[in-house]
């Protein structure tokens, strides 16, 4: 199993008013699962994504991530296991603005401590596959939001995670776009990645093999995606 | 992270805050520039002074009634006042007695002479020395044409002179002054030398004066002097034979002093005896003082500038905490981010160091745009400038870094 969660509990705000965010979440992902987390606004769905992503520690339950019990690691070691094992692909794209394309995507690798010569190739490769080769030398706010996405999905790869985590990632972008986006990811998961996705569009969902719907912070359905086997048929 | 990596980020976030940065950098640059102006300024006037006060041979050694430096007080003014002056006398027992001495001077000198050679005159700021034969090489200022006065000009007391390079050019623009008479003070004296021409940067009078027998200048010009009052006390030279015997010499000639001046066996001299060295010395001590002052102010400088450091980094660690939640979010340790704004301040510190360096000594060059002074660059201080930058941009530098990397990976990443 990629995920193994048990009894993931989030409470916010711990000594006024306290927001139950999580309450007993379980949930296993299986390699190379593409799974769409569905669910009304404030239903905990980032909150969700940003523990699966090691960004954020749950108040309590166990998650092991690739075997690895990750619910007890210090910070800069959780940083390790961000670093390479999950790609994040945010709704707003998070891309540095005063840095050129290049130099975010090879960003990850500097962090992992990999030679300029190689961060070169990875990067290039990377940025070749979303389609923006040639726009390398560019800052983010002279790029579309497609682009930019686009960006941040390159960002997202050039360390081979085992997870690829996508938060709303067609939500700033107008329709034809974000399917544009969503077939990236379609390929990505082609080429064996394990995808797990939040959107508020069924739209979007239909591109994952599994919807989860969360509400008030608990799984609410967990169900194999038909309109995706019926649209593959 | 690599460091090169980080330096790159930080030279990135300085660039991108050109105004900022700028405006950060005018403290640094203000302290470094002044420790920087106030050393190399000492170190010109100090590398001059040296050369110009280094006027006696290095096995030379003077003995004059009044010390090298100032008085500490009126007190001591007045007791060095009553100290008897020194006569040719002191100085013919000393050429007779210091075995560990070969060549011993007396020079008495005089300001305000007026020398001319039939329409040509100088302006009346002569200085006229009566001295002996070995008047020249204890000073090391040479007779270039002619020849010196002889033991002989002395004990007859001939009225002959040596001048100055810059009399000889103002009395003799076309002919050889050596063999004419010229009148000072209205008195005949014939030429026999010139001596070699000796610049002074300090505005000294190395090629304005002229020298006499000293048994010629005391026959004219008495042992009274006419304008302080007082007897006119003797300058002697005293040269050692060999470097080795500079201080057996010097013992030697007060012990002679002391015995010819009767002074007492539990009184102190009532002469001062100084050598280069301990002219070059109380110089030293007199600029110490200013030395520590501009450090002192130059380190406050850098203090203040360093809160600005620290204020300006606060204020870039709040405006990226987005940037630093990114950084995070793809794998930055709590390091790469304390290294990442840690190295940005310590960069803009030595920008500014650099530049102060740079300012510090124009500034304290100045001086010789106007004057023979000679241009001074003090690398070792320049190191110590550089250094202290780095250390002001890693004192105040460390806790908005600190901040930094201790940001939570989801707080800053959400913070708007
Ligand atoms: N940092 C926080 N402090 C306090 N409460 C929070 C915090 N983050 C989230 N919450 C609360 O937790 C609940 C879940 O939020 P979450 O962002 O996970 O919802 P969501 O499903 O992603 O909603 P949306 O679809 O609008 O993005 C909400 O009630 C929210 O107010
Ligand atoms: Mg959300």
């Amino acid at each position: 199993m990629t995920i193994e969660m048990t009894d993931i509990v989030k409470t916010y705000g711990m000594n006024s008013v306290e927001v139950q965010a999580l309450r007993r979440v379980s949930l296993s992902v299986a390699k190379n699962e593409y799974v769409a987390i569905m669910g009304p606004s404030g239903s905990g769905k980032s909150t969700l994504m940003n523990i699966i992503g090691c960004l954020d520690p749950p108040t309590s339950g166990s998650y092991s991530l690739e075997g690895e019990d990750v619910s007890t690691m210090k910070e800069d070691q959780l940083a390790e296991v961000r670093n390479q094992k999950i790609g994040f692909v945010f709704q707003t794209f998070n891309l540095i603005a005063r840095s050129n394309v290049f130099h975010n995507v090879e960003l990850p690798l500097i962090y992992k401590g990999v030679s300029v010569a190689k961060r070169r190739k990875i990067a290039e490769e990377a940025l070749e596959a979303v389609g923006l080769a040639d726009r390398m030398k560019h800052k983010p706010p002279e790029l579309s939001g497609g682009e930019r996405q686009r960006v941040a999905i390159a960002r997202a790869l050039v360390n081979k995670p085992s997870l690829l985590l996508a938060d709303e990632p067609t939500g700033n972008l107008d329709s034809t776009t974000g399917s544009e986006i969503m077939s990236l990811l379609d390929d990505l998961h082609a080429d064996g990645n394990t995808i797990i996705l939040v959107t508020h569009e069924p739209e979007m969902a239909r591109h994952a093999h599994r919807i989860i719907r969360l509400k008030d912070g608990v799984i609410e359905s967990d169900t194999a995606s038909s309109a995706r086997a019926k649209r593959t048929a | 992270m690599i460091w090169i990596e980080a330096f790159k980020m930080a030279m990135g976030a300085i660039r991108a805050h050109k105004l900022r940065s700028c405006l950060t950098l005018v403290g640094i640059i203000a302290g470094v520039a002044s420790i920087i102006a106030v050393m190399t300024g000492i170190s010109v006037i100090q590398s001059t002074m040296e050369q110009e006060m280094s006027v006696l041979g290095s096995t030379t050694f003077q003995v004059q009634k009044w010390p090298a430096g100032g008085f500490n007080n009126n007190a001591d003014f007045r007791k060095i006042q009553q100290r008897k002056p020194i006569t040719v006398a002191n100085a013919n027992a000393v050429r007779e007695r210091v075995k560990t001495a070969d060549l011993v001077g007396a020079e008495i000198w005089r300001f305000g002479s007026t020398a001319k050679f039939k329409d040509e005159s100088t302006n009346s700021n002569l200085w006229i020395c009566g001295g002996t034969r070995e008047y020249p090489p204890n000073n090391t200022h040479y007779v270039e044409f002619g020849k010196n006065i002889t033991d002989e000009d002395v004990r007859v007391g001939r009225k002959v002179v040596v001048i100055g390079y810059q009399i000889a050019e103002t009395l003799f623009p076309f002919i050889d002054p050596i063999g004419q008479v010229i009148r000072a003070d209205g008195r005949k004296f014939t030429v026999v030398g010139v001596f070699e021409e000796k610049k002074s940067a300090m505005g000294g009078n190395f090629d304005n004066y002229l020298l006499m027998p000293v048994s010629t200048f005391l026959r004219i010009y008495g042992m009274r002097d006419e304008r302080r009052g007082g007897e006119r006390s003797v300058n002697m030279t005293v040269n050692a034979i060999s470097p080795e015997l500079v201080d057996a010499a010097i013992e030697e000639t007060r012990a002679v002093l002391r015995l010819e001046r009767g002074v007492g066996p539990r009184e102190e001299d009532d002469f001062t005896i100084f050598t280069n060295d301990s002219q070059i010395r109380s110089f030293n001590q007199a600029t110490e003082g200013v030395k520590i002052g501009a450090f002192v102010i130059g380190i406050v400088a850098l203090v203040v500038a360093g809160i600005g450091i620290m204020n300006i980094m606060l204020v870039s660690v709040t405006e990226r905490t987005k940037e630093i939640g990114i950084r995070k979010a793809i794998g930055a340790k709590r390091r790469d981010i304390l290294l990442q704004f840690l190295l940005e301040a310590i960069v803009l510190c030595n920008v500014g160091g650099v530049i102060g360096v740079a300012v510090g000594f124009g500034l304290g060059n100045i001086i010789t745009l106007f004057t023979d002074f000679a241009v001074s660059v003090p690398m070792n201080w320049a190191v110590i400038g550089v250094t202290f930058c780095t250390i002001v941009g890693l004192t105040f530098g460390l806790w908005p870094a600190v901040k930094a990397s201790k940001l939570a990976p989801i707080d800053a990443l959400s913070y708007e």
